[in-house]
Protein backbone atom coordinates (compact mmCIF):
# COMPACT_ATOMS: atom_id res chain seq x y z
CA UNK A 1 0.00 0.00 0.00
CA UNK A 2 1.46 3.90 -0.70
CA UNK A 3 1.61 6.28 1.71
CA UNK A 4 -1.80 8.64 0.98
CA UNK A 5 -0.50 11.89 0.03
CA UNK A 6 -1.77 14.90 1.92
CA UNK A 7 -2.46 18.15 0.97
CA UNK A 8 -4.05 21.19 2.74
CA UNK A 9 -7.93 21.62 2.17
CA UNK A 10 -7.87 24.99 2.67
CA UNK A 11 -4.54 26.72 1.46
CA UNK A 12 -2.58 28.88 3.99
CA UNK A 13 -5.04 28.14 6.87
CA UNK A 14 -2.27 25.74 8.98
CA UNK A 15 1.56 25.51 9.67
CA UNK A 16 3.25 23.80 11.69
CA UNK A 17 6.15 24.51 15.08
CA UNK A 18 8.04 21.67 16.79
CA UNK A 19 6.50 19.48 14.79
CA UNK A 20 2.90 20.14 15.73
CA UNK A 21 0.45 21.82 13.81
CA UNK A 22 -0.71 25.20 14.45
CA UNK A 23 -3.74 27.50 13.09
CA UNK A 24 -1.84 30.51 10.68
CA UNK A 25 -2.90 33.87 11.98
CA UNK A 26 -1.32 36.86 11.67
CA UNK A 27 -0.71 40.06 14.12
CA UNK A 28 -0.77 43.99 13.76
CA UNK A 29 2.56 45.21 14.39
CA UNK A 30 1.54 48.19 15.59
CA UNK A 31 -1.45 46.98 18.21
CA UNK A 32 -1.02 43.45 18.06
CA UNK A 33 -4.56 42.93 16.93
CA UNK A 34 -4.47 38.87 16.14
CA UNK A 35 -6.26 38.00 12.69
CA UNK A 36 -7.45 34.52 11.70
CA UNK A 37 -8.05 33.85 8.52
CA UNK A 38 -4.68 36.07 8.10
CA UNK A 39 -5.33 39.40 7.08
CA UNK A 40 -2.68 41.47 5.53
CA UNK A 41 -4.40 44.50 4.36
CA UNK A 42 -5.63 47.16 6.68
CA UNK A 43 -6.34 46.40 10.60
CA UNK A 44 -9.48 46.43 11.84
CA UNK A 45 -9.22 47.83 14.88
CA UNK A 46 -10.63 51.21 14.99
CA UNK A 47 -7.40 52.73 16.90
CA UNK A 48 -5.01 51.51 14.42
CA UNK A 49 -3.97 52.68 11.14
CA UNK A 50 -1.40 49.99 10.28
CA UNK A 51 -0.83 48.28 7.36
CA UNK A 52 2.17 46.01 8.73
CA UNK A 53 1.21 42.25 9.87
CA UNK A 54 3.70 39.49 10.55
CA UNK A 55 2.56 35.71 9.74
CA UNK A 56 2.15 34.26 13.76
CA UNK A 57 0.86 30.60 14.56
CA UNK A 58 -1.77 30.80 16.88
CA UNK A 59 -2.20 28.69 20.32
CA UNK A 60 -2.90 25.31 19.72
CA UNK A 61 -4.98 25.03 22.66
CA UNK A 62 -7.54 27.07 24.58
CA UNK A 63 -11.27 26.41 26.76
CA UNK A 64 -14.27 25.29 24.84
CA UNK A 65 -16.18 27.97 24.60
CA UNK A 66 -19.24 26.10 23.05
CA UNK A 67 -20.07 23.25 20.65
CA UNK A 68 -22.49 21.31 18.67
CA UNK A 69 -22.69 18.89 15.95
CA UNK A 70 -24.04 18.84 12.11
CA UNK A 71 -26.74 16.04 12.42
CA UNK A 72 -27.48 16.48 8.88
CA UNK A 73 -24.93 16.38 5.93
CA UNK A 74 -24.09 20.04 5.31
CA UNK A 75 -25.00 21.19 1.41
CA UNK A 76 -22.19 21.52 -1.26
CA UNK A 77 -19.66 23.40 -1.04
CA UNK A 78 -19.34 20.37 2.03
CA UNK A 79 -17.72 17.09 0.50
CA UNK A 80 -19.20 14.38 2.16
CA UNK A 81 -17.15 11.56 3.65
CA UNK A 82 -19.30 8.59 4.24
CA UNK A 83 -22.29 7.09 2.98
CA UNK A 84 -24.08 6.71 4.87
CA UNK A 85 -23.79 10.36 7.10
CA UNK A 86 -22.39 10.16 9.94
CA UNK A 87 -22.91 13.25 12.14
CA UNK A 88 -19.82 15.36 13.16
CA UNK A 89 -19.16 17.38 16.15
CA UNK A 90 -18.38 21.16 15.81
CA UNK A 91 -16.17 23.14 18.66
CA UNK A 92 -15.70 26.88 19.27
CA UNK A 93 -12.69 27.10 21.11
CA UNK A 94 -11.55 30.47 23.20
CA UNK A 95 -7.98 31.26 23.02
CA UNK A 96 -6.39 32.82 25.60
CA UNK A 97 -3.49 34.98 24.19
CA UNK A 98 -5.08 35.87 21.12
CA UNK A 99 -9.00 36.48 22.59
CA UNK A 100 -10.27 35.72 19.83
CA UNK A 101 -13.12 32.33 19.94
CA UNK A 102 -11.90 29.58 16.88
CA UNK A 103 -14.28 27.43 15.28
CA UNK A 104 -14.04 23.50 13.74
CA UNK A 105 -14.60 20.47 13.28
CA UNK A 106 -14.11 18.08 16.27
CA UNK A 107 -11.78 15.31 15.74
CA UNK A 108 -13.20 12.08 14.07
CA UNK A 109 -14.94 10.11 17.35
CA UNK A 110 -15.58 13.02 19.14
CA UNK A 111 -19.31 13.74 19.94
CA UNK A 112 -21.02 15.76 21.88
CA UNK A 113 -21.33 13.51 24.90
CA UNK A 114 -17.81 13.54 25.04
CA UNK A 115 -17.37 17.80 25.59
CA UNK A 116 -18.14 20.31 28.08
CA UNK A 117 -18.26 24.03 28.08
CA UNK A 118 -14.70 25.56 29.98
CA UNK A 119 -12.66 22.19 28.94
CA UNK A 120 -9.33 22.41 27.80
CA UNK A 121 -8.96 21.39 24.13
CA UNK A 122 -5.94 20.89 21.54
CA UNK A 123 -5.22 21.67 17.78
CA UNK A 124 -4.89 18.48 15.33
CA UNK A 125 -4.91 17.62 11.70
CA UNK A 126 -6.95 15.11 10.30
CA UNK A 127 -8.39 14.42 6.66
CA UNK A 128 -11.19 16.93 6.04
CA UNK A 129 -11.87 14.76 2.79
CA UNK A 130 -10.08 12.30 0.75
CA UNK A 131 -10.24 12.00 -2.76
CA UNK A 132 -8.02 10.39 -5.85
CA UNK A 133 -5.59 12.93 -5.25
CA UNK A 134 -5.11 11.69 -1.99
CA UNK A 135 -5.88 13.19 2.03
CA UNK A 136 -7.14 16.84 2.02
CA UNK A 137 -5.97 18.07 5.70
CA UNK A 138 -7.92 20.67 7.87
CA UNK A 139 -7.75 21.80 11.29
CA UNK A 140 -9.75 19.90 14.23
CA UNK A 141 -10.67 19.93 17.69
CA UNK A 142 -10.17 17.77 20.50
CA UNK A 143 -10.24 17.53 24.68
CA UNK A 144 -6.82 17.87 25.52
CA UNK A 145 -4.87 14.82 26.48
CA UNK A 146 -4.17 14.87 30.45
CA UNK A 147 -0.83 16.56 30.97
CA UNK A 148 -0.90 17.45 27.60
CA UNK A 149 1.28 20.83 26.85
CA UNK A 150 0.12 23.12 24.94
CA UNK B 1 -38.96 63.43 19.10
CA UNK B 2 -38.92 65.93 15.95
CA UNK B 3 -37.77 62.84 13.69
CA UNK B 4 -40.50 61.00 14.59
CA UNK B 5 -42.50 59.99 11.72
CA UNK B 6 -46.20 58.69 12.08
CA UNK B 7 -47.22 54.65 10.84
CA UNK B 8 -50.51 55.84 9.18
CA UNK B 9 -51.07 51.86 7.83
CA UNK B 10 -49.36 48.20 7.65
CA UNK B 11 -49.67 45.60 5.29
CA UNK B 12 -48.72 42.02 4.57
CA UNK B 13 -48.97 39.38 2.03
CA UNK B 14 -49.33 35.98 4.04
CA UNK B 15 -45.67 34.39 4.26
CA UNK B 16 -45.75 30.81 2.85
CA UNK B 17 -44.35 29.08 -0.18
CA UNK B 18 -46.23 30.00 -2.56
CA UNK B 19 -43.30 30.32 -5.72
CA UNK B 20 -44.61 33.66 -7.10
CA UNK B 21 -42.75 36.33 -8.09
CA UNK B 22 -41.85 38.78 -5.66
CA UNK B 23 -43.70 41.66 -7.49
CA UNK B 24 -47.04 40.00 -6.70
CA UNK B 25 -46.21 39.75 -2.60
CA UNK B 26 -45.29 43.57 -2.54
CA UNK B 27 -47.86 44.89 -4.16
CA UNK B 28 -50.56 42.85 -2.05
CA UNK B 29 -48.79 44.27 0.84
CA UNK B 30 -48.52 48.07 -0.37
CA UNK B 31 -51.74 48.02 -1.18
CA UNK B 32 -53.51 46.54 2.29
CA UNK B 33 -50.87 49.00 3.80
CA UNK B 34 -52.50 52.25 1.53
CA UNK B 35 -55.72 51.11 2.29
CA UNK B 36 -55.00 51.10 5.71
CA UNK B 37 -53.64 54.40 5.54
CA UNK B 38 -56.53 55.67 3.50
CA UNK B 39 -53.83 57.05 1.34
CA UNK B 40 -53.52 56.98 -2.53
CA UNK B 41 -50.42 55.62 -4.08
CA UNK B 42 -50.11 59.00 -6.10
CA UNK B 43 -49.89 60.96 -2.98
CA UNK B 44 -46.70 58.95 -2.04
CA UNK B 45 -43.33 60.77 -2.53
CA UNK B 46 -40.58 58.48 -1.39
CA UNK B 47 -40.82 54.38 -2.29
CA UNK B 48 -38.40 52.83 0.18
CA UNK B 49 -37.92 48.99 -0.83
CA UNK B 50 -35.88 47.01 1.00
CA UNK B 51 -33.80 44.47 -1.65
CA UNK B 52 -33.78 41.03 -2.56
CA UNK B 53 -30.98 39.19 -3.93
CA UNK B 54 -32.48 35.63 -4.84
CA UNK B 55 -34.65 37.22 -7.69
CA UNK B 56 -32.33 38.64 -10.13
CA UNK B 57 -32.08 42.21 -11.28
CA UNK B 58 -35.71 43.48 -10.45
CA UNK B 59 -34.77 42.12 -7.05
CA UNK B 60 -31.29 44.30 -6.87
CA UNK B 61 -33.66 47.83 -7.80
CA UNK B 62 -36.79 46.74 -5.55
CA UNK B 63 -37.88 49.91 -4.75
CA UNK B 64 -38.02 50.90 -8.58
CA UNK B 65 -39.56 47.56 -9.20
CA UNK B 66 -42.08 47.80 -7.11
CA UNK B 67 -43.05 51.18 -8.28
CA UNK B 68 -42.86 50.74 -11.69
CA UNK B 69 -45.32 47.56 -10.51
CA UNK B 70 -48.06 49.82 -8.85
CA UNK B 71 -48.04 52.44 -11.86
CA UNK B 72 -44.96 55.16 -12.25
CA UNK B 73 -46.01 58.09 -10.74
CA UNK B 74 -43.27 60.09 -10.57
CA UNK B 75 -42.02 59.57 -6.77
CA UNK B 76 -38.63 59.45 -5.32
CA UNK B 77 -37.24 55.83 -5.11
CA UNK B 78 -34.39 54.18 -2.69
CA UNK B 79 -33.51 50.96 -2.38
CA UNK B 80 -31.48 49.29 0.76
CA UNK B 81 -29.65 46.37 1.24
CA UNK B 82 -28.68 45.12 4.60
CA UNK B 83 -29.31 41.10 4.39
CA UNK B 84 -32.02 40.55 7.46
CA UNK B 85 -31.67 44.11 8.15
CA UNK B 86 -32.77 45.68 4.74
CA UNK B 87 -36.37 46.47 6.13
CA UNK B 88 -34.98 48.89 8.61
CA UNK B 89 -32.46 50.38 6.47
CA UNK B 90 -35.01 50.80 4.29
CA UNK B 91 -37.32 52.26 7.45
CA UNK B 92 -34.43 54.99 8.16
CA UNK B 93 -34.45 55.52 4.49
CA UNK B 94 -38.11 57.03 4.58
CA UNK B 95 -37.56 58.82 7.77
CA UNK B 96 -34.73 60.67 7.02
CA UNK B 97 -36.38 62.00 3.37
CA UNK B 98 -39.26 62.80 5.54
CA UNK B 99 -37.28 64.72 7.98
CA UNK B 100 -35.26 66.58 5.46
CA UNK B 101 -38.19 67.74 4.21
CA UNK B 102 -38.29 66.21 1.31
CA UNK B 103 -41.73 64.43 1.11
CA UNK B 104 -44.64 63.72 3.22
CA UNK B 105 -45.71 60.65 2.92
CA UNK B 106 -43.45 57.11 2.38
CA UNK B 107 -44.10 53.55 1.29
CA UNK B 108 -41.45 50.93 2.67
CA UNK B 109 -41.66 47.55 1.04
CA UNK B 110 -40.00 44.23 1.17
CA UNK B 111 -40.91 40.87 -0.37
CA UNK B 112 -39.20 38.05 -1.05
CA UNK B 113 -39.69 34.33 -3.29
CA UNK B 114 -37.52 31.95 -1.55
CA UNK B 115 -36.13 28.47 -2.98
CA UNK B 116 -36.69 25.27 -1.78
CA UNK B 117 -34.71 23.85 1.12
CA UNK B 118 -31.58 25.11 2.88
CA UNK B 119 -30.35 28.53 1.99
CA UNK B 120 -26.71 27.55 0.22
CA UNK B 121 -23.53 29.67 -0.91
CA UNK B 122 -23.29 30.50 -4.38
CA UNK B 123 -21.68 27.41 -6.62
CA UNK B 124 -17.91 27.29 -7.78
CA UNK B 125 -14.71 26.78 -5.85
CA UNK B 126 -14.39 30.13 -4.29
CA UNK B 127 -11.78 29.83 -0.89
CA UNK B 128 -11.63 33.50 -0.67
CA UNK B 129 -14.76 34.04 0.33
CA UNK B 130 -15.65 33.24 4.31
CA UNK B 131 -19.28 31.79 3.24
CA UNK B 132 -18.03 29.43 1.28
CA UNK B 133 -14.96 28.21 3.56
CA UNK B 134 -17.10 27.70 6.49
CA UNK B 135 -19.93 25.19 4.25
CA UNK B 136 -17.02 23.83 2.79
CA UNK B 137 -16.20 22.90 6.49
CA UNK B 138 -19.43 21.91 7.20
CA UNK B 139 -20.58 24.65 9.21
CA UNK B 140 -24.11 25.88 8.86
CA UNK B 141 -26.33 28.57 9.91
CA UNK B 142 -27.60 26.67 12.63
CA UNK B 143 -24.55 25.46 13.95
CA UNK B 144 -24.00 29.31 15.00
CA UNK B 145 -27.71 29.30 16.62
CA UNK B 146 -26.48 25.95 18.25
CA UNK B 147 -23.21 27.37 19.62
CA UNK B 148 -25.17 30.33 20.95
CA UNK B 149 -27.74 27.79 22.63
CA UNK B 150 -25.13 25.52 24.50
CA UNK B 151 -23.21 28.24 25.71
CA UNK B 152 -27.04 29.63 27.64
CA UNK B 153 -27.18 26.39 29.03
CA UNK B 154 -23.33 26.06 30.20
CA UNK B 155 -24.08 29.69 31.91
CA UNK B 156 -27.21 30.34 32.52
CA UNK B 157 -28.89 26.30 33.08
CA UNK B 158 -31.31 27.30 30.32
CA UNK B 159 -32.44 23.31 29.16
CA UNK B 160 -33.92 22.10 26.05
CA UNK B 161 -37.69 21.96 27.15
CA UNK B 162 -36.87 25.62 27.60
CA UNK B 163 -35.82 25.95 24.02
CA UNK B 164 -39.42 23.98 23.40
CA UNK B 165 -41.35 26.24 25.18
CA UNK B 166 -40.42 29.23 23.33
CA UNK B 167 -41.72 27.42 20.03
CA UNK B 168 -45.07 26.50 22.28
CA UNK B 169 -45.69 30.47 22.72
CA UNK B 170 -44.96 31.70 19.61
CA UNK B 171 -46.83 28.31 18.21
CA UNK B 172 -49.93 29.85 20.25
CA UNK B 173 -49.29 33.27 19.09
CA UNK B 174 -48.89 32.32 14.92
CA UNK B 175 -51.94 30.28 15.42
CA UNK B 176 -54.04 33.47 16.27
CA UNK B 177 -52.29 35.19 13.03
CA UNK B 178 -53.43 34.92 9.47
CA UNK B 179 -50.79 36.27 7.98
CA UNK B 180 -48.28 33.88 9.82
CA UNK B 181 -47.23 30.18 7.34
CA UNK B 182 -47.44 28.07 10.21
CA UNK B 183 -51.08 28.26 12.39
CA UNK B 184 -50.75 25.25 14.11
CA UNK B 185 -50.16 24.72 18.04
CA UNK B 186 -47.41 22.46 19.45
CA UNK B 187 -46.29 21.01 22.60
CA UNK B 188 -43.20 20.60 24.11
CA UNK B 189 -43.47 17.02 23.23
CA UNK B 190 -43.93 17.56 19.62
CA UNK B 191 -40.45 19.87 19.51
CA UNK B 192 -39.02 16.94 21.23
CA UNK B 193 -40.21 14.63 19.12
CA UNK B 194 -38.38 16.56 15.52
CA UNK B 195 -35.06 15.35 15.00
CA UNK B 196 -31.65 17.15 16.26
CA UNK B 197 -30.51 18.89 13.39
CA UNK B 198 -27.35 20.68 15.61
CA UNK B 199 -27.43 19.57 18.80
CA UNK B 200 -29.16 20.86 21.01
CA UNK B 201 -31.54 22.50 18.78
CA UNK B 202 -34.23 21.02 16.35
CA UNK B 203 -35.89 20.69 13.56
CA UNK B 204 -38.82 22.99 15.10
CA UNK B 205 -36.08 25.44 17.23
CA UNK B 206 -34.90 26.79 14.00
CA UNK B 207 -36.97 28.94 11.05
CA UNK B 208 -37.79 28.46 8.12
CA UNK B 209 -37.46 30.52 5.14
CA UNK B 210 -40.30 31.80 3.44
CA UNK B 211 -42.18 33.86 0.56
CA UNK B 212 -43.79 36.96 1.65
CA UNK B 213 -43.98 40.75 1.52
CA UNK B 214 -44.62 43.23 4.05
CA UNK B 215 -45.41 47.34 3.54
CA UNK B 216 -46.02 50.38 6.00
CA UNK B 217 -46.97 54.19 5.13
CA UNK B 218 -45.02 56.37 7.09
CA UNK B 219 -45.53 60.64 7.21
CA UNK B 220 -44.46 63.53 8.68
CA UNK B 221 -46.01 65.04 11.95
CA UNK B 222 -47.86 67.76 9.85
CA UNK B 223 -49.74 65.59 7.29
CA UNK B 224 -50.64 62.93 10.04
CA UNK B 225 -51.65 66.07 11.95
CA UNK B 226 -53.83 67.51 8.46
CA UNK B 227 -55.45 64.18 7.99
CA UNK B 228 -56.32 64.10 11.68
CA UNK B 229 -54.13 61.07 12.49
CA UNK B 230 -51.87 62.55 14.58
CA UNK B 231 -52.82 59.56 17.20
CA UNK B 232 -51.56 57.27 15.18
CA UNK B 233 -48.48 54.82 15.93
CA UNK B 234 -45.08 56.96 15.70
CA UNK B 235 -41.33 55.80 15.02
CA UNK B 236 -39.77 57.02 17.33
CA UNK B 237 -36.01 54.99 16.80
CA UNK B 238 -34.58 53.20 14.69
CA UNK B 239 -31.07 51.90 15.21
CA UNK B 240 -29.31 50.56 11.87
CA UNK B 241 -25.83 50.02 13.64
CA UNK B 242 -22.46 48.59 12.82
CA UNK B 243 -20.71 46.35 15.29
CA UNK B 244 -17.96 47.96 17.68
CA UNK B 245 -14.80 46.35 17.26
CA UNK B 246 -13.80 43.96 18.97
CA UNK B 247 -16.75 41.99 18.20
CA UNK B 248 -16.59 39.15 21.07
CA UNK B 249 -19.07 36.59 19.14
CA UNK B 250 -18.53 34.84 16.49
CA UNK B 251 -20.71 35.51 13.80
CA UNK B 252 -22.24 33.73 10.68
CA UNK B 253 -20.34 33.84 8.26
CA UNK B 254 -17.22 33.96 10.17
CA UNK B 255 -15.04 31.33 11.46
CA UNK B 256 -13.52 33.46 14.23
CA UNK B 257 -14.16 36.88 16.55
CA UNK B 258 -12.08 39.19 16.35
CA UNK B 259 -9.37 39.26 18.75
CA UNK B 260 -9.45 41.16 21.92
CA UNK B 261 -5.21 41.43 22.42
CA UNK B 262 -5.84 45.20 21.91
CA UNK B 263 -9.15 46.38 21.94
CA UNK B 264 -11.88 45.18 24.88
CA UNK B 265 -14.56 43.02 23.96
CA UNK B 266 -17.88 44.15 22.91
CA UNK B 267 -21.41 42.22 21.75
CA UNK B 268 -23.06 43.59 18.83
CA UNK B 269 -26.39 41.92 19.73
CA UNK B 270 -26.15 44.66 23.18
CA UNK B 271 -24.67 47.57 21.43
CA UNK B 272 -26.93 47.34 18.47
CA UNK B 273 -30.29 49.10 19.78
CA UNK B 274 -28.50 51.42 22.12
CA UNK B 275 -28.98 54.55 19.39
CA UNK B 276 -32.81 53.53 19.06
CA UNK B 277 -33.36 53.76 23.12
CA UNK B 278 -30.95 57.31 22.65
CA UNK B 279 -33.45 58.45 19.90
CA UNK B 280 -36.95 57.42 21.58
CA UNK B 281 -35.25 58.80 25.01
CA UNK B 282 -36.61 56.07 27.05
CA UNK B 283 -35.02 52.87 28.32
CA UNK B 284 -35.99 49.27 28.08
CA UNK B 285 -37.90 49.50 31.23
CA UNK B 286 -40.12 51.11 29.04
CA UNK B 287 -41.03 48.22 27.03
CA UNK B 288 -44.19 46.76 26.94
CA UNK B 289 -44.37 44.19 23.88
CA UNK B 290 -41.25 43.24 21.41
CA UNK B 291 -40.74 41.38 17.99
CA UNK B 292 -37.38 39.81 18.17
CA UNK B 293 -36.03 37.45 15.21
CA UNK B 294 -35.88 34.14 16.91
CA UNK B 295 -33.93 32.32 14.33
CA UNK B 296 -33.29 30.21 16.84
CA UNK B 297 -35.63 29.32 19.74
CA UNK B 298 -33.15 29.83 21.96
CA UNK B 299 -31.83 33.26 20.02
CA UNK B 300 -35.08 34.88 21.45
CA UNK B 301 -33.98 34.40 24.86
CA UNK B 302 -30.43 36.11 23.97
CA UNK B 303 -32.16 39.12 22.14
CA UNK B 304 -34.51 39.48 25.47
CA UNK B 305 -31.44 40.18 27.82
CA UNK B 306 -29.52 41.79 24.57
CA UNK B 307 -32.05 44.44 24.50
CA UNK B 308 -32.01 44.86 28.73
CA UNK B 309 -35.34 44.03 28.80
CA UNK B 310 -34.69 41.25 31.72
CA UNK B 311 -31.35 41.21 33.02
CA UNK B 312 -28.72 38.96 31.82
CA UNK B 313 -29.55 34.88 32.29
CA UNK B 314 -32.78 35.48 33.46
CA UNK B 315 -34.99 35.27 30.13
CA UNK B 316 -35.53 31.75 30.59
CA UNK B 317 -37.20 32.37 34.07
CA UNK B 318 -39.40 35.24 32.59
CA UNK B 319 -40.66 32.63 30.08
CA UNK B 320 -41.19 29.59 32.53
CA UNK B 321 -43.47 32.08 34.80
CA UNK B 322 -45.62 33.07 31.21
CA UNK B 323 -44.48 36.63 31.02
CA UNK B 324 -43.46 36.48 27.28
CA UNK B 325 -46.93 35.06 26.47
CA UNK B 326 -49.50 37.10 24.89
CA UNK B 327 -51.56 38.17 28.57
CA UNK B 328 -47.90 38.42 30.33
CA UNK B 329 -45.92 41.47 31.16
CA UNK B 330 -44.02 41.88 28.50
CA UNK B 331 -45.27 39.74 25.41
CA UNK B 332 -42.34 38.68 23.03
CA UNK B 333 -43.16 37.70 19.23
CA UNK B 334 -46.81 38.34 19.48
CA UNK B 335 -46.95 37.99 15.86
CA UNK B 336 -45.44 34.25 16.42
CA UNK B 337 -42.38 35.63 14.98
CA UNK B 338 -40.18 33.62 12.86
CA UNK B 339 -40.87 30.69 14.34
CA UNK B 340 -44.39 31.00 12.76
CA UNK B 341 -43.35 32.93 9.48
CA UNK B 342 -40.39 31.06 8.31
CA UNK B 343 -37.82 34.23 7.03
CA UNK B 344 -38.83 36.16 4.40
CA UNK B 345 -35.35 37.97 4.30
CA UNK B 346 -36.20 41.68 3.24
CA UNK B 347 -39.83 41.77 4.03
CA UNK B 348 -38.91 40.05 7.82
CA UNK B 349 -37.80 43.88 9.53
CA UNK B 350 -40.67 45.57 8.07
CA UNK B 351 -42.92 43.06 9.27
CA UNK B 352 -41.73 43.54 12.60
CA UNK B 353 -42.98 46.89 12.66
CA UNK B 354 -46.06 45.88 11.34
CA UNK B 355 -46.77 43.80 14.40
CA UNK B 356 -45.96 46.75 16.41
CA UNK B 357 -47.93 49.13 14.64
CA UNK B 358 -51.08 46.84 15.02
CA UNK B 359 -50.73 45.93 18.53
CA UNK B 360 -49.95 50.08 19.20
CA UNK B 361 -52.86 50.91 17.16
CA UNK B 362 -55.35 48.39 18.69
CA UNK B 363 -55.59 46.05 15.33
CA UNK B 364 -54.37 42.92 16.51
CA UNK B 365 -57.70 41.17 17.23
CA UNK B 366 -57.10 38.05 19.12
CA UNK B 367 -53.44 38.52 19.42
CA UNK B 368 -53.63 42.49 21.28
CA UNK B 369 -51.35 42.85 23.63
CA UNK B 370 -53.70 45.11 26.02
CA UNK B 371 -52.73 48.74 26.85
CA UNK B 372 -49.25 48.07 24.76
CA UNK B 373 -48.16 52.11 24.14
CA UNK B 374 -44.37 50.88 23.51
CA UNK B 375 -43.35 48.25 21.16
CA UNK B 376 -39.72 47.63 20.29
CA UNK B 377 -38.07 45.12 17.15
CA UNK B 378 -34.80 43.70 17.24
CA UNK B 379 -32.69 42.17 14.30
CA UNK B 380 -29.09 41.46 12.74
CA UNK B 381 -27.92 41.12 9.39
CA UNK B 382 -25.35 39.27 8.02
CA UNK B 383 -22.20 41.16 7.65
CA UNK B 384 -22.38 43.63 10.60
CA UNK B 385 -26.00 45.06 10.47
CA UNK B 386 -27.90 45.71 13.59
CA UNK B 387 -31.74 46.79 13.32
CA UNK B 388 -34.04 47.88 16.35
CA UNK B 389 -36.83 49.93 15.81
CA UNK B 390 -38.95 51.38 18.62
CA UNK B 391 -42.63 52.24 17.99
CA UNK B 392 -44.91 54.40 20.51
CA UNK B 393 -48.43 55.68 20.64
ZN1 LIG C 1 -3.43 47.32 14.50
Amino acid sequence: MTAAKIRPALEGYLTERDGKPHLLGSRCTACGTYYFPRLDSFCRNPACDSTDFEEVPLSRSGRLWSYTNAAYQPPAPYIPVKDPYEPFAIAAVELEREGMIVLGQCAEGIAVEDLRVGTPMELIVEPLFSDDEGDAIIWKWKPQAAGADA
Amino acid sequence: MSNAIHILGAGMHPWGKWGEHFTRYGVHAARAALAEAEVAWRDVGFISGAATMRCGYPGYVAGATFAQALGWQGAQVNTSYAACASGAQALAAARAKIAAGECEVALVIGADTTPKGFLKPQAGERPDDPDWVRFRIGITNPTYFALYARRRMALYGDTSEDFAAVKVKNAAHGAKNTNARYRKTFTAEDVAQSPVVADPLRLMDVCATSDGGAALVVCSADYARAKGKQHTPRIAGISTATPTFASATVEMPDLATDSTAAASPHSFRATLPLAAFEQAGIGPEDVDVAEVYDLSTALELDWMEDLGLCARGEAAQWLRRGDTRIGGKLPVNPSGGLACFGEAVPAQAIAQVCELHWQLSERAGERQVEGARVGITANQGLFGHGSCVIVER
